[in-house]
């Protein structure tokens, strides 16, 4: 999770990432940040996150986009 | 010969009343509705006296903002709109080059308005303004007092020297594009738009316009959909939409995330794009989709008025090509003008600079910066004719088509917006402990990168920064260095940046 942590700490460093799980609800990320997360995690992991997984649900937390991750990864 | 803005809104409403004009997700407002409300603002403020001045609306983005848009016109007042996310510093910053009298607020905004320090005009609230009662003889005598170099609105701008500017349009310069607009969109009272862009730039008149003029609906996308593009895919569907005018990082968000495989925008059929490049392999994704629909590129400053040129896609494009910028609007002329203000050899490069009625009234309160860019045209000594230099580098195609180069100075367009490094470069350079600071923008990653020197860590300077400029200001990568690359002459050595920038890409 380091990794996918570095990612988000980059893009806000003032967001505790192991602790927020409202990133989308409270709008604390947007578009910008979104396509970001998503080019850096291929890069980072080499996983590809399909359209119809870009939801709220899978990133309202570093969490969820973990369990996402390595979701795919797994598949 | 239409001579006021508010002539598109009282024809329309007439003719069609009761169809939507302006909506959102969960409400809409009816031409008529939008008429009603906007006489009353139009009444409201002109009874309490303002006239002839801006009236800031900060309001959320909404239908209702549209509303107060032309309300304050109807007063004879011209409409600042403002970004309801905006740091509470660049607003003092905006606030002290209008000294307004009166902002229309909303709900949610109004205390954000009560805190601010300079300001001690009047807070109206849209809610209890917009069924004031409409006095038809106060906005007649308004009409006929109104002439069509009056201003209808202030956007706001990124500054080079930190202070954002305030571009003021006229009536005659909105008519003179709407008209030329709605013709090359090919917009008809059967239009349906999906709004993208914030409605504090000049960039959202393509749909506000649209619906004014034609009688089309426009739908604000909630701007989370573009996050999450199945689901903004999905809207569009819903609501039938079949013209958007989105900047390209919209429309690339959608494509590269491979959405078509999913869902299709099944009833798009113009697309409208600018502000940026198009990546060529992204737009050929969106032309093996929608193979029937028009594709028009659109280019043009808010110095003059939305946009000044457009390319209607009529061949096929390779991934080395560039989609062209074409050819001005009707009654606007693009000249380019080389350093010595001649107009170069055909297919050599030129800065573009643009003449006619879409030229507007400049920068507000800011004589200087306004006389910088609005020139006397240097081919012309026979008599005033003012050109807007645009500081966009351009040349003509084998076949004739205009083609954007790049820029004369450090201003980039980032994700649509419009942005001066040096604007993000003055705000950097006056936090704490930072001692020099320069910007590059990296084309390929098409990110803001950020180099400095001091001992402010990266985290707080982030931190401050966020508070002195909007989202898309803030730079995608900041590093901190011993010390500022200079050249010979002493100035910061961007090129050596460039390769510091490379470097580390390549390391990751």
């Amino acid at each position: 999770m380091e990794p996918l942590l570095e990612i988000l700490k980059n893009l806000h460093p003032e967001i505790d990432f192991n602790t927020c799980e409202t990133l989308i609800d409270d709008g604390l990320i947007d578009s910008f940040d979104i396509v970001t997360i998503i080019s850096e995690i291929n890069e980072e992991y080499d996983v590809v996150i399909p359209a119809e997984e870009i939801v709220p649900d899978n990133f309202n937390s570093a969490k969820a986009l973990y369990d996402l991750v390595t979701r795919l990864e797994d598949e | 010969m239409k001579r006021n803005i508010l002539e598109y809104l009282e024809q329309t409403a007439a003719r069609y009343p009761e169809k939507t004009a302006f909506a959102n997700e969960s409400m809409g407002m009816t031409f008529s509705e939008v008429y009603q409300a906007s006489r009353s603002i139009g009444t409201c403020l002109a009874e309490k006296g303002y006239g002839k001045e801006p009236v800031v609306i900060y309001m959320k983005k909404h239908p209702h903002m549209i509303a107060a848009f032309w309300g304050v016109v109807y007063s004879g007042c011209f409409y600042v709109p403002m970004d309801e996310e905006m740091p509470e510093f660049r607003i003092e910053l905006i606030f002290q080059n209008l000294h307004p009298r009166a902002v229309i607020c909303d709900g949610d905004t109004q205390d954000k308005v009560r805190a601010l320090e300079d300001f001690d005009g009047e807070i109206l609230s849209y809610d209890e303004i917009c069924g004031y009662p409409c006095n038809d003889l106060v906005l007649d005598q308004i009409r006929q007092r109104s002439i069509d170099t009056d201003p209808v609105y202030i956007v706001f701008t990124s500054g080079s020297t930190g202070v954002p500017k305030g571009v003021a349009a006229c009536h005659r310069s909105v008519i003179d594009y709407v008209e030329s607009l709605t013709e090359v969109l090919g917009v008809t009272e059967d239009s349906v738009l999906a709004n993208q862009t914030p409605l504090y730039f000049d960039a959202c008149l393509k749909e506000l316009f649209s619906s004014l003029k034609c009688g089309a609906t426009t739908y604000l996308v909630p701007k989370q959909l573009f996050m999450f593009p199945v689901r903004l895919v999905e809207f569009l569907n819903e609501h039938k939409i079949n013209t958007v005018c989105w900047v390209v990082s919209a429309l690339t968000m959608i494509s590269s995330m491979k959405t078509f495989d999913k869902v299709v925008p099944k009833y798009l059929h113009t697309i409208a794009f600018g502000s940026e490049v198009f990546p060529i392999r992204q737009f050929n994704l969106w032309r093996k989709t929608l193979p029937n629909a028009r594709f028009i590129n659109l280019y043009g400053p808010t110095e003059a008025t939305g946009m000044s040129c457009y390319y209607e896609v009529d061949r096929e494009f390779e991934e080395t090509d560039v989609i062209p910028i074409g050819r001005p609007f009707k009654n606007t002329e693009i000249l380019l003008l080389d350093r010595d203000d001649q107009i170069p050899p055909a297919g050599e490069p030129g800065e573009i600079c643009i003449r006619g009625t879409a030229l507007t009234l400049g920068y507000y309160n800011n004589p200087e910066k306004t006389d910088e860019v609005f020139v006397q045209n240097p081919l012309n000594h026979s008599y005033h004719e003012l050109i807007y230099r645009t500081g966009d580098i351009g040349k003509l195609n084998e076949r004739g088509e205009l083609v954007f180069l790049s820029r004369k100075d450090y201003q980039i367009k980032h994700m649509g917006h419009r942005i001066e490094l040096g604007e993000i470069e003055v705000h950097v350079n006056r936090i704490e402990g930072i001692r020099s600071a320069c910007c590059i923008y990296d084309k390929e990653t098409e990110k803001i990168v950020l180099f400095y020197v001091g001992e402010t860590d990266q985290k707080d300077l982030v931190v401050a920064l966020r508070k002195k400029l909007p989202r898309y200001m803030i730079p995608n990568h900041v590093y901190v260095l011993e010390r500022m690359p200079l050249t010979a002459n002493g100035k910061i050595d961007r090129l050596k940046l460039r390769q510091i920038n490379d470097e580390k890409k390549r390391r990751k």
